[in-house]
């Protein structure tokens, strides 16, 4: 092992150096967020440049809560993102299971029109899929935003590799057992599969919380907003008001960062196993 | 749902011979034909419905013409060979081009040696560790309308946080929004900042994956730490390069939400990318012929370039 000497010393306080330039920048804007949403308009506006408010405005937060549906936005991105998560790791697990412990004709073929899909760009299928809800006087409803985003590639291949594990003993001696096959996937399989779920339910839940072309395209009445659409109006030409904006992307980041601070470790594998999609 | 298949039923199907010959280490029997299709059922409907059936009509609709709700006219590959043509495309393929290779040769780079840096002497201890990687994480949790209303205030020309912070430090502040020639490399820093950290953790990932023993018999070996990490960890760490490059060129194709926030493409279309472009097309101009080709040519760009560059890792690998 090389041994750190003077210039390892001077390495080290180097590298650190730029790393914490890095933390910095990358921090930045995010204080600068919060920061601003305590400002009044003509604070963040003004010439010379203050960081810091005068004192602590309040008035972002009112100006979102009374005057603008924030909070209805709120309530959907919560309604919306929840059912999805729970219908795709649904939906997910079912067939994860399938793939991962029974044989069957057709099962290679099947899993490749799955897996296929991972790498295909969301673009493919925006035209159609939105012709399709015209067609059914489905735009502007949640069902458009929640159902067709349930079948999850990714969920399948996670959950399939997770059930890989499960010894066909245990499912063959709840057999004989005389335990019914639904009963075996409720009472065996589900909780075996906790891990895929939880990194399921991140990668589902941050996706869905994030998600703004297809709301963008599908939603149009301002009482089915998500926040992430909601957000984006409230800067127009008709209106500027960044400060009540800040406070809404501070309120709307937050569940996402409280969930990734309770489950930090979880969160950085579903991610990283999620990014494998879109 | 599948209470019906519980092993009183099984017995119906004549698999008595396959039982008895099955050892006790062996796969489910064959017996429940059924079982399998029905947990597959509730996914592939979804799946059918909302993802193979727009994909196919969505091939079928780049053959078409169809405006608004005109009558649709079938016109062959005419639409691909406009895309050719099409000066706004190919300037949203350019852009997306440079983005693309940006992510490439700039930020992944960058991320290995962030990687690089927190695994190694420089960060000694679990705790800076952490929290290097929560502190570069974050960008990538935040939605990307956030980041896009964010840099709003932190690039704006007069009021921005950006240019206040050059000014401070004596440099010159820029409009990096609306100028034609700064406004594609202010997506370009957005990008970096926002993709920095996840990528950063990948590399991490595939750090960890390569023993120290080996490293550290090339320095009992007597090599330097540069030669060691060009000739031990740089050739160990292909398949993360690899998997860090696909993905990065793949999404820098597919880049949509900020630079739509920020510019909506422009200034003169400085900013335009593939996804901003079928926007526009489709939902604003109504030319869903059209746009269903341009998001076809995406898919296209995608599949070529991950092959492409299996195709580049596998000849280096034989060298």
């Amino acid at each position: 092992m090389v041994g750190i000497g003077r210039g390892g010393r001077v390495a080290r306080v180097g590298g650190n150096a730029w790393l914490l330039l890095g933390v910095f920048l990358t921090v930045m804007p995010f204080v600068y967020m919060v920061v601003a949403s305590f400002k009044p308009g003509n604070d963040l506006f003004s010439i010379p440049f203050r960081f810091w408010p005068e004192n602590l405005y309040l008035g972002n937060y009112d100006l979102l809560l009374d005057e603008t549906n924030f909070v209805r936005w709120f309530g959907n991105s919560i309604f919306v993102s929840l059912s999805r998560t729970v219908i795709a790791i649904a939906l997910s697990i079912m067939a994860g299971y399938a793939f991962a412990k029974f044989e069957f004709p057709l099962k290679r073929a099947l899993f490749f029109l799955v897996i296929g899909t991972l790498t295909l760009p969301l673009y493919v299928i925006l035209v159609p899929l939105f012709g399709m809800m015209v067609d059914r006087e489905w735009t502007d409803t949640y069902l458009a935003l929640i159902l067709p985003f349930t079948a999850q590639a990714i969920g399948v291949f996670l959950a399939r590799q997770q059930l890989l594990a499960i010894p066909n003993e245990l499912l063959e001696a709840a057999r004989i057992d005389g335990a019914g096959e639904w009963s075996i996937f409720t009472r065996i399989v589900l909780p075996l599969a906790q891990p895929a779920i939880a990194v399921m339910g991140i990668i589902f839940f941050t996706a869905s919380w994030n998600d703004y072309l297809w709301p963008l395209i599908v939603v149009l009445s301002d009482e089915k907003f998500t926040v992430s659409l909601g957000l984006a109006t409230l800067i127009g030409p008709y209106s500027q008001e960044y400060g009540a904006v800040m406070a809404g992307s501070f309120m709307g980041t937050l569940p996402i960062v409280l969930i990734f601070l309770l489950f930090q470790r979880r969160f950085i594998e579903g991610i990283m196993a999620g990014a494998l999609k879109g | 749902m599948a209470r019906a298949l519980s092993p009183a039923g099984t017995g119906t199907i004549p698999s008595a011979g396959g039982r008895a010959r099955r050892t006790g280490s062996g796969r489910p029997p064959g017996s429940r034909l059924i079982t399998p299709y029905l947990f597959l059922l509730p996914f592939f409907v979804v799946y059918g419905i909302f993802l193979l059936f727009p994909v196919y009509s969505g091939l079928r609709l780049s053959f078409y013409e169809l405006v608004g709700i005109s009558e649709a006219q079938f016109v062959g590959f005419a639409q691909y060979r406009q895309l050719f043509e099409d000066e706004r495309y190919l300037r949203a393929l350019l852009n997306t081009t440079i983005y693309a290779l940006t992510s490439v040769f700039v930020l992944s780079p960058l991320a290995l040696l962030v990687a690089l840096a927190v695994r190694s002497f420089i960060v000694p201890s679990a705790n800076l560790q952490s929290f290097y990687r929560i502190a570069f994480f974050l960008p990538n949790i935040t939605s990307f309308v956030v980041i896009a209303l964010m840099f709003g205030l932190v690039l704006d020309t007069d009021y921005g946080l950006l240019n206040a912070g050059l000014t401070a430090i004596g440099l010159e502040g820029h409009n990096w929004l609306r100028d034609e020639s700064l406004a594609l490399p202010a997506m370009i820093g957005v990008g970096i900042w926002t993709y920095l950290g996840i990528n950063s953790l990948y590399f991490l990932a595939g750090l960890q994956n390569i023993p120290d023993e080996l490293t550290e018999a090339a320095y009992l070996d007597g090599a330097s730490r540069q030669q060691a990490f060009w000739h031990v960890t740089l050739p160990l760490l292909r398949p993360t390069i690899l998997f860090v490059m696909v993905q990065a060129t793949i999404f820098s194709y597919q880049i949509f939400e900020i630079p739509f926030l920020l510019t909506g493409g422009g200034p003169s279309d400085a900013t335009l990318t593939l996804a901003i472009y079928l926007y526009e097309v489709g939902f604003r101009q109504f030319d869903q012929g059209y746009a269903a080709t341009i998001g076809y040519s995406l898919a296209v760009i995608s599949i070529l370039l991950a092959g492409i560059q299996l195709v580049l890792f596998r000849t280096f690998q034989n060298d």
